[in-house]
């Protein structure tokens, strides 16, 4: 008997652990998520113009993401990285691999895209990749973030075939498509980097001459 | 004062040790170092605010001539012993969850007869033009040195706004779908050489909080709770809050309510 119910158990705990698992993770917010999100969005300066608005919209991307503390199950996950995938839209000449020296620079530049009355960006400031926020790229720069992983010498690792090559342009253009919730930006879905533009840093990241793959 | 100095005095020289090891031939590096000394040389700026801070606080100002040394603070009237540590946090005479800032103005309105658009006007300063609540602040912030942060969030409204504040810490918008757990949800990352730490961890947490309000190198001045996250919705590209708005009293409560425990040591220095 004894040993019986022992048996019951340690089954039904194994049978509810993964369940368990699943449910961990509450919804930021719990019960009052709903209003938080009415509480946030009064919290904004009556004169901020209402296109600087806009930028409190969240897609379903993002508010998946949100829900889920940027770690949705796999399920939802593939789902969000098939919606993102579809929205990567290519150069109209198909070349996916521009100048690198354009690239190099545009990976360097963190300004762009500050709003509000403090410290807004000045009017037709050049709007950049930041990549070294969070990367690291050419060895010689030394001022570099970790928040994503170092790609030093990506092309001299992963070569410059066409999947590679159209791998780094589309993970630039929407890198949601590969990891759902992923910290890095959607460059290219919100218009932040021109195709163009995009097929620079493709450049600076996979061209044997560019200084990624360098020292 | 004093030994509040020679700990700040080492924290960097010890961040600046750690720093140099990867970075020793960044000039950058080199030059926010050599700021850093230059601050120290003559001990943390903030505390020349500090003492400033002091003399507003007894000062009989505004339309009533009256002073702030009966403002309630949260631990009762002219009581500045830890109150600093123990906000934000519900007061029934407002029936709100307030935060320093959101108190001391109450208190500047309601005690000395400002209007809120006065009490605000200079909420943080510009070169030439100092901020009475900045150095009012620095002051308060410093009466809970030594002291644990308290913001247990038992009472329901606090829990409420604590619950708020984790579900902006989560929020993902903007044109880089930024969140502020994107920059602080984890540990040991940094953007370019700014470390962030993680603010979900009452170690991360405390760390970062136990230090405000801090003396700011790169903007020659000191920089409060609400400026901090004000600038750093800036940095995740939103729009801009008002001062003294509820979501960042949320994320405050969040945040000292994650750093509870961690034993105070302000005003900070950082880059
Ligand atoms: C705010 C942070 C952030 C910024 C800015 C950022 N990234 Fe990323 N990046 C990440 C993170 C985190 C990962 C790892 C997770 C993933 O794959 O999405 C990543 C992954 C990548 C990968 C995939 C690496 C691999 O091994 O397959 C590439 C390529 C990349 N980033 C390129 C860039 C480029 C180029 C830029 C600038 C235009 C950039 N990133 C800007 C955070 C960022
Ligand atoms: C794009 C990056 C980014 C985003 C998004 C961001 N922050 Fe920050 N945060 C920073 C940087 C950079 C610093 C300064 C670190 C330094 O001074 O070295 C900082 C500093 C802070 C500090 C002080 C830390 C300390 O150690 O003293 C707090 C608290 C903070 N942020 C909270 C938040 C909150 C809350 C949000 C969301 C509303 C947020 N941040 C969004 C980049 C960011």
């Amino acid at each position: 008997m004894k040993l019986k119910l022992a048996l019951f158990g340690a089954l039904s705990l194994a049978l509810a652990a993964p369940a368990l698992a699943q449910k961990a993770v509450e919804v930021p917010g719990g019960k009052y998520a709903k209003e938080a999100e009415q509480m946030f969005r009064g919290s904004f300066r009556a004169d901020n113009p209402s296109y600087w608005m806009t930028r409190l919209e969240q897609d379903e991307t993002m508010k998946t993401c949100q829900q889920y503390r940027d770690n949705p199950p796999r399920k939802i996950g593939e789902k969000l990285e098939k919606l993102n995938a579809a929205t990567i839209r290519y150069p109209v000449d198909g070349k996916l691999i521009g100048d690198w020296k354009e690239g190099e620079k545009l990976a360097a530049v963190g300004t762009g895209g500050h709003i509000g009355f403090i410290q807004p960006d000045p009017p037709g400031r050049v709007r950049g990749g930041n990549c070294y926020a969070c990367h690291e790229l050419a060895k010689k720069e030394v001022a570099y973030g970790t928040i994503g992983p170092s790609l030093h010498h990506f092309g001299k690792l992963r070569g410059n075939s066409d999947d590679i090559v159209k791998y780094a342009y589309d993970k630039i253009y929407n890198s949601n498509a590969f990891s759902a919730c992923t910290n890095m930006p959607r460059f290219g879905l919100h218009n932040w980097l021109t195709p163009e533009q995009i097929t620079h840093i493709v450049a600076f990241l996979i061209d044997p001459e560019s200084p990624v793959n360098k020292d | 004062m004093v030994q509040r100095m020679l700990k700040t005095v080492v924290g960097v020289a010890l961040a600046g040790a750690f720093g140099g090891m990867a970075i020793a031939q960044d000039s950058k590096v080199a030059d926010e170092l050599a700021k850093y000394r230059e601050a120290l040389a003559d001990g943390n700026p903030a505390d020349l605010l500090e003492v400033k801070g002091e003399s507003l606080w007894s000062e009989k100002r505004g339309p009533k001539n009256a002073s702030l040394e009966q403002c309630d603070l949260g631990l009762g009237p002219g009581k500045l012993e830890g109150a600093y540590a123990s906000l934000p946090k519900y007061f029934k005479d407002t029936n709100k969850v307030m935060d320093v800032e959101s108190r001391l103005v109450h208190c500047m309105v309601t005690l000395q007869g400002f209007t809120p658009a006065e009490a605000t006007r200079q909420w943080y300063s510009k070169p030439g033009k100092e901020s009475d609540i900045e150095a009012l602040v620095t002051f308060i912030g410093a009466k809970s040195n030594g002291m644990k942060i308290n913001v247990p969030a038992t009472h329901p409204e606090e829990a409420k706004m604590a619950k708020m504040g984790e579900y902006i810490f989560y929020r993902r918008s903007g044109p880089q779908d930024f969140s502020c757990s994107i920059c602080h949800g984890q540990e040991g990352k940094r953007i370019r050489l700014q470390e962030l730490g993680n603010l979900t961890t009452q170690q991360g947490a405390g760390f970062a909080m136990k230090t405000w309000p801090s003396y700011r190198v790169s903007q020659g001045a000191v920089w409060t709770m609400q400026r901090r996250l004000i600038d750093c919705m800036r940095q995740a590209r939103w729009p801009e809050p008002n001062y003294l708005a509820d979501s960042i009293i949320a994320l405050e409560t969040y945040l000292q309510k994650n750093a509870t425990g961690t034993v105070m040591e302000t005003p900070g220095i950082k880059r």
